[in-house]
Order: structure tokens, then C-alpha cells, then sequence
């Protein structure tokens, strides 16, 4: 394993690659305030991360990732458009598995660009190609833009839809809530029975609590509203399946897209920008022949990333994580600006240097 | 040396955990006077009781201050990331059960699942703007059980009593508490969403694995193991 200084400098060659193309160098405090991270990823970042509290200031986070404040510092005072690398350290908490390292070194490149989002998407993903060029690696890309767009063409009530969108990033609980829309599960537990009551208010004994009796009256009403509504079909079903299955290279996915949009014309428009972006990628010169796309990329693990996400992985060291990750994030941005109706499209992606290393390391060996 | 078990130092878990041992031959008992935290093992030698907490001894379990200890299994789950690496289970005492729950007002009749729950979330942040609050003492426990069932929009608040309580004064919209007969939930016009527990709990005696296990403190273990017709 290599050690810290020779982590720092290779982040620094990542990091003046960057700089030479053009983005500007940013920093990022390592204390971040606990209230927007848990706002933003909800409890379970306590979890991942390293909490710590100030008596002054209250809680506040060990920098889980560099995302949050750059946008922030962006937000608050950045001219567009932009482009931002920064290096530094990154800290999760593993308490399920104690032999990842808790504290991680990372090089990032951003791009904050409304006009052209399409050509930041192939330039961010060409560019930490090129910076990882002499590894060889395999990459592999996604769009949760299809997913998204699938999810809002289908042919339900808004309430589904807002249902299925807001558990787009839990696979499984969206799985649950699309097997039930669709009819193929049954009802919550007691559901039904209280559906069935002339007044479900009826014996509830005395309203406490700050949720009041009109919040729990319209949602007895939605949920009659959902009782009414036919089932999401299975034809419907069947093409979100096939979306999600998805596993070929880029130009052969095209066409197999191509097939589903006739039936599923939500898609087609996220299917043109898919069409584009490999364009773009091709002009940059990415083999887009041999680019794997996987239909459920990104869904896991890279909550509010909405657009083109992708990874770079070392084929032959399966047991490393990924060398880079990376991907268009404008519903985070959109969450983030919400106070100041702030909506900034963003791209970017982060290298670990401690695994470049570790893979040239391998390479002389 | 010594083999340490430690033992609550106090109620009814205390007297049951003594009851346990006695009835498998191993008599233990407290010394001195009413107050003083001392305590005597009879019919087996090379064990030493210590008197803790049941709250603590997970913790001294983990650092291996203790090889052995009686506590909630809840406890241990609780207080103890990863504790499968740190403690293993040597017996399942069959007392002292309680169940972790997650309760909501009587008067949510729209809430009977964790997927109400977290439906309900949902609206009540878009309307107050803040996240749902869930009082307890169990963070990581209800934290886990949450993220596994895909409950979102949600936030947890730290009550170390009077949970119950919480939900009249408005500090909390749901609580998540231990229960035996659900008694005080009710009393406060509290329901248990309908499902299986968050954890099932019991009195259990655990094995820390991170204690001095040498050749006398193996000696004692198997000897007491057999006495008590455990397998260690």
C-alpha cells in the first residue's frame, strides 16, 4: 500500500492534469454542517459518516464527500460557466466493514455548464479517460435519465409516479411499490380494512401529535384515490424491466432503445441525448463501440445523480474498488438551491489516486 | 487468573440472571451490605463477578475487560457495530424479553405498515418542512431497520425517557422503544405498526472476543460451560 506523501502527490499530478486542461483550484472545509448533509441524504448518512459535534455550532460532519461544499462554494459565488478540480480527503464511517479504509484521498473535476450539458457530460467522462489512460481500465456508463423519464411517461396517477420516483435510488423499495401499483402484490397490512370503514376516523381516540387530522384525512383520500386507480400494466412493467436490464456497448444499447421508445415514447427524448452524448464521446475520441452501458448503473449507490452516470474499474483487481466514479448531478443542485430557487446543471466525477498507485504499482511488479 | 463475568448490578434482570446461574449449580450471589457493589461465586472456582450496568456491559465486553456478561441482546446490537467480531452468543437466558417497536398515534388510522410510515414522511415533510421524527434511544437499531425497509424522509431525536411522552409534547411525530406488554404505548394513545419487531430481545450471556483467553481463563470457561451445558 502506498504511503500518504506518495498519495498526495500523485493526487497533485491528478490534480495539475485538471488545471492544465483548464478548471479552476478549489478547497473545501473537512468540518461540514451536519444539518444540510442530513437534510439532503436523510439519516442514514449517520451511518456512513463521521459525526462530531462543536458545542458552539453543533453537529457537524467529517467531509463525506467533496460534492456538497463544492456546490455550495459555487452556489454562493461562482460565474458560469465553470470548471472545478480540488484534492483532498474523503471520510466514511464502515461499520459493517471494518477493512475499508475509513479515510480516502480524492481528485475531482466539475463542470458547472447550463448550455451545453450534453458536451460537459462526454468532456468530464473523456478527460478522467484520459487522465487514467496508461491503466487500461474497463469503463462502464449509465443514464438514470431513461429510468426518470420511464418512470414519469408511464400511464398512472402522479401520485405513483411521485411514489416511484422519490425510491428510484432504493431499488428494492421501488421494486415493492411497482409490484403493487401493478397489481402483482397485495395491499399494506390493514389497508383495506380500513378503506372498507364508513368513517375510518372513527374510534381513532384523541388527535395528538403535530400531524393533524386534515394531514391523515388527505392521505385516507389518496389512498382512495389509489384503491380507484387501475393497475400500471404489465406491458409497462415488462419495458421499465427490460430499461433496467440493459447490458451491452453503447451503439448496440441505441438501437435495442430504439425498440423500447416505439412502445414507451416517454423515453425517446432521453434516448436522443443519449444518441448525442455518444456523439460527443466519440468526437472526443471514446471508443463508443466497445463502451459498456448498463441500464441499472448508478441506481445503488449514487443518490440524486439523474443523468449520464459512469465508473472506471481495473478488470484484473476485481477486489479494488472503483478507480473513478463519476456523473451529472442536477437533482442534487436542485435540492441544494432550494431555499434561493438556485438550479445548477453539474458533471463531474472523482479518481482515487491510492488506487491509481496501487494499480501502476501492480503494472511494474 | 481470574475468568469476569459480568452481571446487571441491580433488579430484576439481576435476580433472574442470579436465579439462571443458581439453577444450574453455580450460585451467585451479592456480599456486604445492601449498597455495596460486591458480589461471591460458589461452586465453581476461578471466577471473579462483576457488577455492572447492563448498559456497560456491552461496552467492556468489546474491550475485553470482562470475558463474559449478562445483557440484553438489544443492547449489544445496539451499542456495538459489528458485534458479531467483538461478542458471540453463548446462551439465550429466556427472560428479560422486550421488543423493539416502532409506535405512532392511535389516531394515524392511515398508518399501519413501515410503508405507510414512510408515505407518511413523505407528506409531512413536504408540509412542515422538516423531517419526521422519530423519538428513541436506539439509533442504530431503528436506523438499520429503517434503511433496510426504505423509509426516507425521516429523523431520528435522541429521548433516553419519557419516550413515550414525546409525541403529546410534540418534541417527536413517532417513537421507537423497547415494550414488554405495550402498556405505557397505550396509555399514551400509542399503536404499534403491525409487522414483526424491529429486534426481539432477551437476556443473553455473551463471550467477549477480544478478552484475555489463556490457558486458565480457557480452563474455567469449559468448565463452567459444562456446568451450565453450554457449548462455548
Amino acid at each position: 500500500m502506498a504511503d500518504k506523501a506518495q498519495i498526495r502527490s500523485e493526487a497533485a499530478r491528478l490534480m495539475a492534469f485538471f488545471e492544465a486542461k483548464g478548471a479552476t483550484a478549489v478547497e473545501a472545509d473537512i468540518l461540514q454542517p451536519a444539518g444540510t448533509l442530513l437534510d439532503l441524504y436523510g439519516e442514514d448518512i449517520r451511518g456512513r459518516a463521521f459525526v462530531t459535534q462543536d458545542p458552539i455550532r453543533g453537529e457537524a460532519m467529517l467531509r463525506p464527500d467533496f460534492t456538497v461544499p463544492v456546490v455550495q462554494m459555487h452556489m454562493a459565488d461562482g460565474a458560469e460557466p465553470a470548471r472545478y478540480t480540488y484534492m483532498g480527503e474523503v471520510f466514511r464511517a464502515q461499520e459493517e466493514a471494518a477493512h475499508r479504509a475509513a479515510e480516502n484521498f480524492q481528485v475531482g473535476y466539475e463542470v458547472f455548464d447550463r448550455d451545453a450539458p450534453i458536451e460537459a457530460d462526454a468532456e468530464v467522462f473523456a478527460l478522467i479517460q484520459e487522465a487514467l489512460a496508461p491503466l487500461s481500465l474497463r469503463a462502464a456508463t449509465g443514464d438514470m435519465g431513461l429510468l426518470l423519464a420511464a418512470v414519469r411517461g408511464l400511464k398512472t396517477t402522479d401520485r405513483r409516479k411521485a411514489a416511484l420516483l422519490r425510491h428510484v435510488w432504493r431499488p428494492r423499495r421501488f421494486r415493492a411499490l411497482l409490484d403493487r401499483f401493478a397489481g402483482r402484490a397485495p395491499l399494506p397490512e390493514g389497508r383495506e380494512a380500513m378503506l372498507a370503514k364508513e368513517d375510518p376516523m372513527q374510534d381513532a381516540g384523541p388527535q395528538i401529535g403535530l400531524r393533524s387530522a386534515s394531514e391523515i384525512a388527505d392521505r385516507i383520500a389518496a389512498l382512495c384515490e389509489d384503491a380507484a386507480a387501475a393497475p400500471i400494466s404489465a406491458q409497462e412493467v415488462e419495458l421499465l424491466d427490460d430499461l433496467l436490464a440493459l447490458r451491452e456497448t453503447t451503439v448496440n444499447v441505441l438501437e435495442h432503445l430504439r425498440d423500447i421508445a416505439v412502445d414507451m415514447p416517454a423515453i425517446a427524448d432521453a434516448v436522443d441525448r443519449l444518441e448525442t452524448r455518444a456523439e460527443a464521446l466519440a468526437k472526443r475520441g471514446v471508443d463508443v463501440g466497445h463502451l459498456d452501458f448498463e441500464g441499472s448503473y448508478g441506481r445503488t449507490s449514487m443518490e440524486y445523480y439523474d443523468g449520464f452516470v459512469f465508473g472506471f474499474y481495473a478488470e484484473t483487481r476485481p477486489d479494488l474498488p472503483p478507480v473513478a466514479t463519476g456523473g451529472r448531478y442536477d437533482a442534487l443542485t436542485r435540492v441544494l438551491g432550494r431555499a434561493k430557487g438556485h438550479e445548477i446543471p453539474a458533471v463531474g466525477g472523482v479518481i482515487r489516486p491510492e488506487i491509481v498507485l496501487e494499480l501502476t504499482a501492480g503494472g511494474d511488479a | 487468573m481470574t475468568l469476569k463475568i459480568g452481571v446487571p448490578s441491580k433488579g430484576r434482570l439481576m435476580e433472574k440472571t442470579f436465579d439462571w446461574f443458581g439453577a444450574r449449580g453455580v450460585e451467585l450471589a451479592r456480599t456486604g451490605s445492601d449498597r455495596e457493589y460486591s458480589a461471591s461465586v460458589n461452586g465453581i472456582d476461578g471466577i471473579e463477578l462483576v457488577l455492572l450496568s447492563a448498559g456497560e456491559i456491552p461496552r467492556e465486553l468489546a474491550a475485553g475487560r470482562i470475558h463474559m456478561g449478562v445483557t440484553g441482546s438489544d443492547l449489544v446490537r445496539e451499542k456495538l457495530g459489528g458485534w458479531q467480531d467483538k461478542v458471540s452468543e453463548l446462551a439465550l437466558m429466556g427472560f428479560g424479553h422486550a421488543d423493539l417497536i416502532i409506535a405512532v398515534p392511535k389516531c394515524w388510522v392511515d398508518v399501519n405498515t413501515l410503508d405507510d410510515l414512510d408515505a407518511a414522511a413523505a407528506a409531512f415533510r413536504a408540509k412542515h418542512g422538516f423531517r419526521l421524527r422519530i423519538a428513541t434511544k436506539f439509533h442504530r437499531l431503528i436506523r438499520d431497520h429503517l434503511r433496510d425497509h426504505g423509509v426516507a424522509d425521516y429523523q431520528l431525536v435522541d429521548s433516553q425517557g419519557a419516550t413515550e411522552g414525546t409525541v403529546k409534547n410534540e418534541t417527536a411525530e413517532a417513537v421507537a422503544d423497547i415494550t414488554s406488554t405495550g402498556e405505557t404505548l397505550r396509555a399514551n394513545h400509542l399503536k404499534i405498526l403491525a409487522g414483526k419487531p424491529v429486534h426481539k430481545s432477551q437476556a443473553t450471556l455473551f463471550k467477549s472476543r477480544n478478552a484475555d483467553w489463556n490457558e486458565d481463563t480457557r480452563a474455567t470457561l469449559n468448565a463452567l460451560t459444562e456446568k451450565l451445558g453450554l457449548r462455548a
